[in-house]
C-alpha cells in the first residue's frame, strides 16, 4: 500500500469497509448515539422553556432555583455529572438506576442515566437561550395580544413564544450539534453508543487509526445532516414571517469567491433582538458563488 | 359639548346613570418612580364621540390612553368603561384592589388599541393578525372569523394583502391591518396612540381616511395625535393636557381659534 511504503500502516480494506459496511454492532452504537441526542434535547428544550418561564416568575424562591441550577450545571463538567448521576447516587444509597423492561424491549439503567444527565445539563443552556430569546420579542407584541383580550397566558402562548422560536433555533441547533458528539462522553458509564462500541472494535483489532477515522465520519455525517435539518427549519421559520431568503447552499462558505449579495432580502421585521442577538436568525444577505 | 358633572375625588359614580358614558375617568393619578405623569385626569367620553387628545410629548397624554384600558396600573382616581371600573375592583372596606388577569383581559376585549408602530404579528399573514384575537378570545370557528377577517380587511382597503406579511405590507398598509385587528373583536370604543406618529407623510393620509370613515360610522374613538388637521376635521371635542393636567377642552374650533389658556395657546403656536 501507498502508506505502508512509507513506514506508516494504514490498513485501507479495513478501513473501507468499516466504513461502507460497519458492523450490527457499530450501527447499534449510531442508533443509541441518535436517540440518546435527540430525546435528551427535546426534553432538555422542554424543561428549558420551564426555567425560562420561571425565571420570569413574580416568585423570588423560584428564580433563586432556577439561577443556582444554571450556576451548578454550566459550572461543573459533563463527565463529572455523568459520574455523579449513575455512580454518586448509587454509592451514596441515594437513586440506583435500574434497566425498564417496556414490553420487549429494555431501556438500560446506563441509557437512563445518561438521558436524564444529558437532559438536565442541557436543560441548564436551553433555559438561558429561550430567556434570551423571549426577551428578544418586542414587549408590544405582548400588549398587542392583551389589547385584544388575550389573557398574559394566552400572549405568551400564542403570540410571544411563537415569535421566540425564531431565536431559539439557531443557538438550539448549535447544542444539539455539540450534544450529538458529547454523547460519547456516556461511554465511561458504560453506555454502548458510538464511542464505545469504537473501542471495543479497536481492542479486538487494534487498527486503532483506521476505526477512530471511520468513527470522525460518521459523527460529522450526523453533524452535517443536522445542519441541513437547521438550515431547512429556519427557511421555513423566515417564510412564515414573509421573509424571502434564498436557500443556503452547502457551498455558501465559499462566499468569498461570490459577489456579496446587494439586493435586501424582503424588509427585515419590525422587531430585532437586543444587540446579543442580532445576527441571530436574522435573514442572512444572500451571498456563496451559485446564489 | 357638555362637562361631566363633577366627580368628588373618593366619589364612585355610578356608571348605570348615565348609559351613553362610555370612558368616565375621574381624578387620575400616575406616577413612574418619582415622576407624577397624571396630576388628576378627568374625563369623559359619551357613545360615539370622536375625542382627540392634544398636548406636547410627555404631557401624558399617551400614559392616560393606556390607562384606560389598564395598560398601566393607577395610583389614584377612577376610570370606568361601558359603567364597569377598569383594572380593579373594590373589596369590603371600599378601598381598590386589581382585578385578576382574566377579568381584566375580559374588560380589554371589548376595547380596541391601536398603537404607534402598529405591532402587528410578523410570524402572520394580515389575515391571521385579524383574527386570531375572534379566534381565541371569542373562540369564533375559524372559517367565520376568516369571513369577518376579509370583510374588515376589504374595509380598511386591504383586500388584496390578505395572505401578505407584516414584513412585506408598508407603514401605512401596516396600521390599516391593526385597526381591522382592532374592529374584529367589535370593540365598543377604540384607543388610538398617535396611530399616524411612525408614518412617511405620504402615507399618513390613508390612514386618517380609514379613521374618518370609522368616526362617521359611529365608533367611539379616543385619538392621541399631533394630526391638528384630522382633528379639527374628526374630532367632536379636543382635550388639550398639559403637564399631567387637562388644561382645557371644547369643540375643535374653540381651541383652535379661541383657545382660552396661554399654555393651549403657545403649544398651537409652536405647531405652526
Amino acid at each position: 500500500m501507498l502508506f505502508s511504503t512509507a513506514g506508516l500502516h494504514f490498513d485501507y480494506s479495513f478501513f473501507w469497509s468499516s466504513l461502507v459496511h460497519p458492523s450490527t454492532a457499530f450501527l447499534q452504537g449510531l442508533e443509541t448515539t441518535v436517540y440518546l441526542a435527540v430525546i435528551a434535547q427535546a426534553l432538555a428544550t422542554i424543561i428549558g422553556l420551564l426555567l425560562a418561564l420561571a425565571r420570569r416568575s413574580k416568585i423570588a424562591p423560584l428564580r433563586a432555583f432556577v439561577w443556582i441550577y444554571t450556576w451548578m450545571f454550566r459550572g461543573t463538567p459533563l463527565l463529572i455529572q455523568l459520574v455523579i448521576v449513575y455512580d454518586g447516587l448509587a454509592a451514596a444509597g441515594i437513586y440506583t438506576f435500574n434497566n425498564i423492561s417496556v414490553g420487549s424491549f429494555v431501556i438500560p439503567s446506563v441509557v437512563q442515566a445518561a438521558i436524564v444527565t444529558f437532559t438536565l445539563n442541557e436543560a441548564a443552556y436551553m433555559g438561558e437561550i429561550i430567556r434570551a430569546a423571549l426577551s428578544a420579542v418586542d414587549p408590544g407584541q405582548f400588549e398587542a395580544a392583551m389589547s385584544t383580550g388575550m389573557s398574559p397566558g394566552q400572549a405568551m402562548r400564542l403570540v410571544v413564544v411563537p415569535q421566540a422560536v425564531r431565536f431559539i433555533v439557531p443557538p438550539l441547533g448549535n447544542d444539539f450539534n455539540a450534544m450529538m458528539k458529547n454523547t460519547s462522553l456516556a461511554s465511561v458509564i458504560g453506555v454502548s453508543e458510538m464511542f464505545l462500541v469504537t473501542q471495543e472494535i479497536n481492542s479486538s483489532t487494534f487498527n486503532t487509526f483506521e476505526i477512530y477515522a471511520v468513527a470522525a465520519i460518521y459523527y460529522l455525517a450526523l453533524t452535517t445532516v443536522w445542519g441541513f435539518i437547521q438550515s431547512a427549519i429556519e427557511r421555513r421559520i423566515d417564510r412564515r414571517w414573509g421573509i424571502a431568503r434564498p436557500p443556503r447552499s452547502w457551498w455558501s462558505w465559499t462566499s468569498s469567491w461570490g459577489r456579496r449579495g446587494v439586493e435586501t432580502v424582503g424588509a427585515t421585521a419590525g422587531t430585532e433582538g437586543p444587540a446579543i442577538l442580532q445576527g441571530v436568525g436574522r435573514p442572512r444577505e444572500p451571498r456563496g458563488f451559485f446564489e | 359639548m357638555a362637562q361631566p358633572g363633577p366627580t368628588q375625588r373618593g366619589e364612585v359614580p355610578d356608571g348605570s346613570s348615565a348609559p351613553d358614558v362610555i370612558v368616565h375617568a375621574s381624578d387620575v393619578h400616575k406616577r413612574f418612580g418619582s415622576v407624577e405623569v397624571l396630576k388628576g385626569v378627568s374625563l369623559v367620553v359619551r357613545r360615539g364621540e370622536v375625542v382627540v387628545l392634544i398636548g406636547a410629548s410627555g404631557s401624558g397624554k399617551t400614559t392616560l390612553l393606556r390607562c384606560i384600558n389598564h395598560f398601566e396600573r393607577i395610583d389614584q382616581g377612577r376610570i370606568f368603561v361601558n359603567g364597569r371600573l377598569i383594572g380593579y375592583r373594590s373589596d369590603a372596606r371600599g378601598r381598590l384592589v386589581e382585578e385578576r388577569a382574566s377579568a381584566i383581559a375580559r374588560q380589554r376585549a371589548e376595547i380596541g388599541f391601536v398603537f404607534q408602530h402598529f405591532n402587528l404579528y410578523p410570524n402572520k399573514s394580515a389575515l391571521e393578525n385579524v383574527t386570531l384575537g375572534p379566534r381565541k378570545v371569542r373562540k369564533m370557528p375559524r372559517l367565520q372569523a376568516e369571513e369577518l377577517g376579509r370583510r374588515l380587511l376589504q374595509r380598511v382597503g386591504l383586500e388584496s394583502k390578505v395572505d401578505v406579511h407584516p414584513a412585506q405590507l408598508s407603514g401605512g398598509q401596516k396600521q390599516r391591518v391593526a385597526i381591522a385587528r382592532a374592529l374584529a373583536m367589535q370593540p365598543k370604543l377604540i384607543l388610538f396612540d398617535e396611530p399616524t406618529s411612525a408614518l412617511d407623510p405620504e402615507m399618513i393620509g390613508e390612514v386618517l381616511a380609514v379613521m374618518r370613515d370609522l368616526a362617521k360610522e359611529g365608533m367611539t374613538m379616543v385619538v392621541v395625535s399631533h394630526e391638528m388637521g384630522f382633528a379639527r376635521e374628526v374630532a367632536d371635542r379636543v382635550v388639550m393636557i398639559d403637564d399631567g393636567v387637562v388644561v382645557e377642552e371644547g369643540s375643535p374650533a374653540q381651541i383652535f381659534d379661541r383657545p382660552a389658556h396661554e399654555r393651549t395657546r403657545s403649544f398651537l403656536a409652536k405647531l405652526l
